[in-house]
């Protein structure tokens, strides 16, 4: 076990070593000049050669990069082009409210996909079925990003009962201040026991979390059925309902337990890829998340801060496949 | 090379079982519905010119009269702020996105399909060291790598389709090692190595064309994923430039009159859903065929 987690973390940290690497060459293949962009669209030729030197763009290409991972591990993602800022502190700022997301969406993954996923593959071929495979599939087949506005026009325009976007209304976010414990806003109102404050971030989470989780519930739907699937054609199952247990037990305590490998896998990955598609949904909701910082990002091309998110999202991504390794591994028929 | 693949005697069998897979995929009432839907959309994405009512509102000509119109008998999916005709400007739509996806995935298949045969079958540390790249790319997810190399790559349709290439590849060169592996081993692989047969035309002569079935099974299966992650990228800013009339694009744009026009971003969005979701349960009825366990004569 204890060689597995190592062989595992080896590969975590080559996996963030390409990542880096990739991305870093692609910013010194560019075509703009980020002393230029460093330094503004009215600066002399001096300038421009003052901060190549202050960035260390100068020096040769390796030795960049050596200095770019020495940074990096000192915790220093280096300084936004735009703000003049560090990217990690900006980092700080923007996280959790995106993490609040995630977290929405993923417990929406697990108590409303795995559920209907269990329905689906208890039913195959009925109508309960159809309905669920169409439905996961649908929520897999749905651009992110049109589903918000979508939600947007209905809940906001036509019915007007939901707030369009931001994690406060205006008034809310003038009259209190919430001091900031976790940083989640949710979490915070609670804890000093605001409850105007929560009550008005509460609504303000639901549409953007009914858009960024409908990706991760067909996900996990559409894989607990078809892995589970596989499991109700196994002989214990056959030899487990021919004892007589309860259809009940057999389901969700023999077959759900086998199949939990996949589902355990996807859960994650799913996690991975709603801290992705946040990229997409947060400039619509104008949530003040990484996801409508990178979206800002991308269009000015501030490749630090670029650079940031993308190694954050991939951290997250290397540890998230960690853990599903480990909950895999300690399946006594996975243990090496 | 290629000739003998192709002759009536050797393809009997591969027929038999292509005209089998059709028939199963026609039983499923759902599986059906999607192949007629992508057919359609390929026949939209031929017969654009021909089918769009206003082909010249596709790029350029603005008609400011005409601008913001709800859907009506002249305009049926109604106008854009420019005044354009949102119905013509989806159906071409199609044809970029069916576009962009295939030659994505055909340079994807490009670079994954012979580093995944010289893997397979080289083995040793070739294969190791390629395998171990390929964990590298497949180990996050493929719209975050897309977004970091087409922002920095530089914002225009060419670049995504190179991202999302970039970030699609691995998967086809695992698929293609997998197989590789197991053809290595075949009787006519080692003959054509003991008569010395060079090793780069074992891997594309007699290797390759084995292993290519499945992974093309694989590639129109990922279509769908491919169109929704090029209108993503689009939506960003990172693909399609005004004025193309991309799907991903028009949403994106949208997004200023949505409210006060909601025929505008709702059409481009519901073709990319119609379409990824027809890409999807076709390829979910193509795996469930494919997949011995779930088959069902």
């Amino acid at each position: 076990m204890k060689t597995f987690i190592a062989k595992r973390l080896l590969l975590g940290i080559l996996v963030l070593f390409g990542v880096i690497l990739i991305t870093f060459t692609l910013t010194r293949v560019i075509p703009s000049d980020p002393a230029a962009q460093w330094v503004g669209p009215r600066a002399t030729a001096e300038q421009i050669k003052a901060a190549r030197i202050e960035l260390g763009l100068d020096k040769p290409l390796y030795i960049q990069f050596g200095k770019y991972l020495q940074n990096l591990l000192r915790g220093n993602l280096g300084y936004s082009l735009k703000s003049h800022q560090p990217v990690l502190n900006e980092l700080k700022t923007y996280i959790p409210a995106t993490m609040e997301l995630v977290l929405l969406s993923t417990i929406g993954a697990i108590f409303i996909g795995l559920p209907l996923g269990v329905m689906s593959a208890k039913r195959k071929d009925e109508w309960v079925d159809h309905i669920c495979r169409f439905f996961s599939v649908g929520a897999v087949s749905l651009p992110t990003f049109w589903i918000g506005i979508f939600l947007q026009l209905v809940f906001y325009r036509w019915l007007g009962i939901l707030p369009m976007g931001d994690q406060l209304s205006m008034n809310i976010k003038l009259m209190y201040n919430i001091p900031k414990i976790t940083g989640f806003l949710t979490l915070d109102s609670l804890i000093t026991g605001n409850f105007i404050v929560f009550k008005d971030a509460l609504t303000h989470l639901i549409l953007p979390g009914i858009t960024i989780a409908l990706y991760p519930i067909g996900l996990v739907a559409r894989m607990t059925r078809s892995a589970l699937l596989e499991i109700l054609n196994e002989d214990y199952i056959r030899a487990a309902r021919s004892y007589g247990l309860p259809e009940r037990m057999v389901l969700w305590s023999y077959a759900l337990k086998n199949s939990l490998g996949p589902t355990v896998t996807v859960v994650t990955l799913s996690i991975g890829y709603t801290l992705v598609n946040t990229f997409l949904v947060e400039s619509i909701f104008s949530w003040p998340g990484i996801g409508n910082y990178v979206a800002t990002a991308v269009i000015s091309l501030d490749y630090p801060a670029i650079m940031g998110v993308t190694i954050f999202s991939a951290c997250a991504y290397v540890i998230l496949n960690l853990i599903a390794d480990i909950i895999i591994a300690l399946d006594p028929r996975v243990r090496i | 090379m290629f000739g003998k693949m192709f002759s009536p005697e050797v393809l009997k069998p591969q027929i038999r079982e292509l005209k089998l897979s059709i028939y199963l995929l026609n039983k499923n009432k759902l599986t059906r519905l999607s192949m007629i839907t992508v057919i359609l959309l390929i026949a939209f994405a031929i017969l654009a010119p021909f089918i769009a009512p206003y082909p010249s509102h596709i790029y350029g000509i603005a008609n400011p009269q005409d601008k913001l119109l709800p859907p009506s008998a002249k305009y049926i999916f109604g106008t854009d702020e420019l005044g354009r005709d949102v119905f013509s400007r989806v159906l071409y739509g199609t044809r970029i996105s069916l576009q962009t996806a295939i030659l994505a995935v055909g340079l994807a298949l490009l670079i994954g399909i012979p580093l995944g045969a010289i893997a397979g079958a080289t083995g040793g540390y070739v294969d190791e060291i390629i395998m171990r790249i390929t964990d590298i790319f497949l180990s996050f997810p493929p719209l975050l790598l897309a977004i970091a190399i087409a922002a920095f790559l530089g914002p225009n349709l060419q670049n995504a389709m190179l991202a999302i290439a970039i970030s699609w590849w691995p998967w086809y060169t695992r698929l293609v090692r997998g197989q590789a592996v197991s053809i290595r081993e075949r009787q006519f692989v080692k003959a054509a190595k003991a008569i010395g047969t060079p090793h780069f035309k074992i891997v594309f002569g007699h290797i390759v064309p084995n292993c290519i079935a499945p992974v093309i099974v694989q590639a129109s299966m990922d279509l769908g994923g491919v169109i929704l992650t090029a209108a993503s990228l689009s939506f960003l800013g990172l693909g399609a430039q005004p004025p193309t009339p991309e799907w991903g694009l028009m949403v994106s744009t949208s997004r200023n009159y949505f409210l006060n026009a909601w025929w505008y971003s709702f059409f481009p969005g519901i073709a990319i859903f119609i379409t990824v979701l027809a890409f999807n349960l076709l390829g979910d009825g193509l795996r469930e065929i494919m997949d011995p366990k779930t088959r069902k004569y």
